[in-house]
């Protein structure tokens, strides 16, 4: 009886195994095992390299680091100003505030956008060759004229411009998260707060932070991995890696793929960057349950 | 009971035909894999005419972008389920492992036929292009593994109405780099835009680079840098490099050219806002679209040097492949002879804007194709060099070239930084 409620349970979850198996555990296997090949995508034959793939990633590509450094400094500014103006709109809309509702909807616009779309309308937005050079004419309008410059062209810039865009783009998520996480804390604590006299500031210092931890590292371990998997922003903002100032990892493993037909390589590179993104959530984490 | 009976009686009928062949075709039909959007109407216009005129099906696939039909290609291949015709994105590098994994048949017997009419029709660089001569480095046994359907050359034009805003002759393009460089000056003075291109996708920086190697160096030079023997430290190469260092300075490129997708680069000429373009032959018809009453005139890259001829990219724009396991292939052989005959390459050309393979097709196109078309008098590509640079060679030195326009390193920088890769990835290839 006991074998047949046993076989019947496994049953139930063979499908879901089966497709877990297929579609994610077969594939990342695969993965790692092109990652120590070399081979060009076509060919029915693989070299065994052994671990040379990876061994060329961690001492000679320089490139492969200056992505990873790039696209880390997106996320820092993902994790601070995005989210931390995400966390203060939330904030401000979780409040009794005249039209709420419609804020709501326009903070959650920007993400629904296709990437694409949300570069070509702000290239056409800063550009002003091929756009309207708008940020220009508002600095120049506001008697900053000296900081107006072509700011996806200027290697000191170009990046930092990337990032902000970026922001801008995924906000919302954030927004709508922390909205959610907001929502969850009982009213009677801030009331009971009042009535023993807690200011504004040592409610939001005693009852919100605390309780909204967990829904921050929440926000952040998705912005991390959001944000350094961005690449089809930076190519319809600068058409691709600037002479390395805006290359990040996922255009470095497609430049292996399509420009050197470097399949095994590209696996490698790709392999070495879920290693880096799994470390990074799990400093996360262990900083999380250790603020906790 | 009735009802039951009438559900059986209907169960065998819908049964016995599901299983049934239909219509039995004793006609083939040819499955094509392409990625071209612009002449994908045309290509089912003449699909629907070789149906009418040989009975046989043509049907042309499109898959866009090219990216993801690059990689569709390649996981077909991976699959075995490659269609009968297709073409293939890529270096010949690429070409060459698809035809050393044995996905394609060698065209040279047809094209040898009848004292080689087929092949005599093309023009002979783009064919060139499709072909793998005797001792390649690539180990292909020699001869021709992909028809040409139309050719491309890859030049600069000029906006005719701003080139008589600037006082200069519309009839008269530069002809010397210094011409070329004091129009630059002008340009700059007149706070206009000079020239733009598709230079943040770096391929087309890269292509002009070598325009200028051929020039300064000449081919066989450029060569033997490509198979080791001469450093890209070699004073020609800085010269090179100096090119783009000149044009900066002189104010002939246009802003923000180092991130210029050409996709904007050929609005903003279409739209009037750049004196220069420098792009292929198949802006002719994306111009047309954007800006039907734009004047302007096709010429080739101002000449660096007068030692050596200037050399530009061209040959074949697209070429198809047939399937060598495919069981159309015979079929498919003769879909692409008809594909390529005179009449059909007319009709490509006038459909879509670009230039004719076939040679005696060229009589009938508007005037500024023509231009494009004498430009096949210079043209060279890389697929038919016979010997191909390191991919990350390449690219150190495309992103060196972007380095050197926003003045963030010198050409003699760029140049170290190319030839230690070079070093690297040679004494790589020995020690395999």
């Amino acid at each position: 009886m006991k074998i047949k409620e046993t076989f019947e349970n496994y049953t139930f979850v063979l499908p879901a195994v089966m497709i877990f198996s297929i579609f994610y555990i077969i594939p990342f296997i695969w993965v790692f095992q092109l990652g120590l090949f070399e081979w060009d995508g076509i060919s029915f034959t693989k070299v065994f390299v052994g671990l040379d793939n990876f061994k060329e990633i961690f001492l000679q590509d320089k490139n492969w680091w200056q992505s990873i450094w790039n696209a880390s400094y997106i996320t820092l500014i993902a994790l601070t100003f995005q989210n931390i103006l995400a966390f203060m709109l939330a904030w401000a809309c979780d409040r009794e505030i005249r039209m709420k509702n419609f804020y709501r909807v326009i903070f959650f616009i920007p993400p629904v956008l296709s990437e694409v779309v949300v570069g070509m309308a702000w290239r056409f937005i800063i550009n002003d060759i091929d756009g309207a050079n708008i940020i220009n004419r508002m600095l120049i309008g506001m008697g900053f004229g000296n900081l107006a410059h072509n700011w996806l062209s200027d290697p000191n810039t170009a990046l930092t411009t990337v990032a902000l865009v970026h922001c801008w783009k995924g906000f919302g998520w954030g927004f709508l998260i922390f909205l959610a996480g907001l929502q969850t804390i009982p009213r009677e604590l801030y009331e009971a707060a009042r009535v023993d006299g807690a200011s504004a500031w040592q409610s939001f210092k005693k009852i919100t932070i605390p309780l909204m931890i967990p829904v921050v590292v929440l926000v952040a371990i998705l912005t991390v991995l959001g944000t350094m998997q961005v690449f089809v922003l930076i190519v319809s903002l600068v058409g691709g890696e600037f002479a390395g100032h805006t290359s990040v990892p996922v255009l470095r493993i497609l430049a292996s793929m399509r420009g050197s037909s470097r399949f095994g390589y590209a696996c490698a590179q790709g392999i070495t960057f879920g290693m880096v993104l799994i470390a990074i959530s799990f400093i996360q984490y262990r900083f999380s349950k250790k603020g906790h | 009971m009735w009802r039951r009976g009438i559900g059986i009686f209907l169960f065998l009928i819908f049964a016995i035909s599901g299983c049934s062949s239909g219509k039995v075709d004793s006609k083939p039909t040819i499955s094509v894999w392409h990625w071209m959007t612009d002449r994908d109407a045309a290509f089912q216009e003449l699909a629907r005419k070789y149906e009418a005129l040989a009975g046989v099906k043509v049907n042309f696939e499109l898959y866009a972008p090219s990216d993801a039909y690059s990689q569709k290609i390649r996981a077909a291949a991976q699959g075995i389920n490659l269609p009968d015709v297709f073409g293939i994105l890529g270096e010949k590098r690429d070409f060459a492992s698809f035809i050393k994994a044995g996905h394609i048949l060698d065209i040279t017997p047809y094209m040898e036929a009848d004292n080689g009419n087929w092949k005599n029709k093309f023009f002979i660089k783009a064919l060139a292009v499709n072909e793998f001569t005797s001792g390649n480095s690539y180990g292909i046994k020699a001869g021709f593994y992909g028809v040409p359907i139309d050719i491309m050359t890859i030049q600069m034009v000029y906006n005719k109405k701003l080139f008589s805003r600037l006082g200069l002759n519309p009839n008269w393009p530069p002809k010397t780099f210094q011409e070329f460089l004091d129009i630059g000056v002008k340009i700059k003075a007149a706070g206009m835009q000079g020239l733009v291109s598709g230079w943040g996708e770096v391929w087309m920086i890269d292509c002009l680079a070598n325009n200028y190697a051929f020039n300064i160096m000449g081919k066989d030079k450029v060569l033997a840098t490509i198979r080791g023997d001469i450093p890209y430290t070699d004073p020609d190469w800085i010269r090179v490099l100096s090119i783009f260092k000149q044009m900066q300075d002189s104010g002939v490129l246009a802003q923000g050219l180092v991130t210029m997708i050409n996709k904007s680069a050929e609005q903003l000429f279409a739209n009037e806002k750049a004196v220069f373009a420098f792009n292929g032959s198949w802006c002719v018809n994306v111009y047309k679209g954007m800006n039907p009453n734009l004047e302007y005139g096709a010429m080739l890259p101002p000449e660096a040097s007068n030692q050596y001829p200037i050399a530009i990219w061209g040959g074949a724009g697209s070429s198809f492949m047939v399937n060598v396991r495919s069981k159309n292939k015979e079929d498919a052989v003769k879909f692409l002879i008809w594909l390529t005959d005179q009449d059909q390459q007319v009709y490509l050309a006038q459909a879509t804007n670009n230039l004719p393979a076939n040679k005696n097709s060229l009589t009938k196109i508007p005037e500024i194709l023509a231009q494009f078309a004498r430009g096949m008098d210079y043209a060279t590509h890389p697929n038919v060099w016979g010997v191909s640079e390191f991919s990350l060679v390449i690219e150190a030195f495309d992103r060196g070239i972007q380095s050197i326009i926003i003045g963030e390193k010198s050409p003699e920088q760029v140049a170290s930084d190319v030839q230690k890769i070079k070093e690297r990835e040679m004494a790589k290839k020995r020690a395999r």
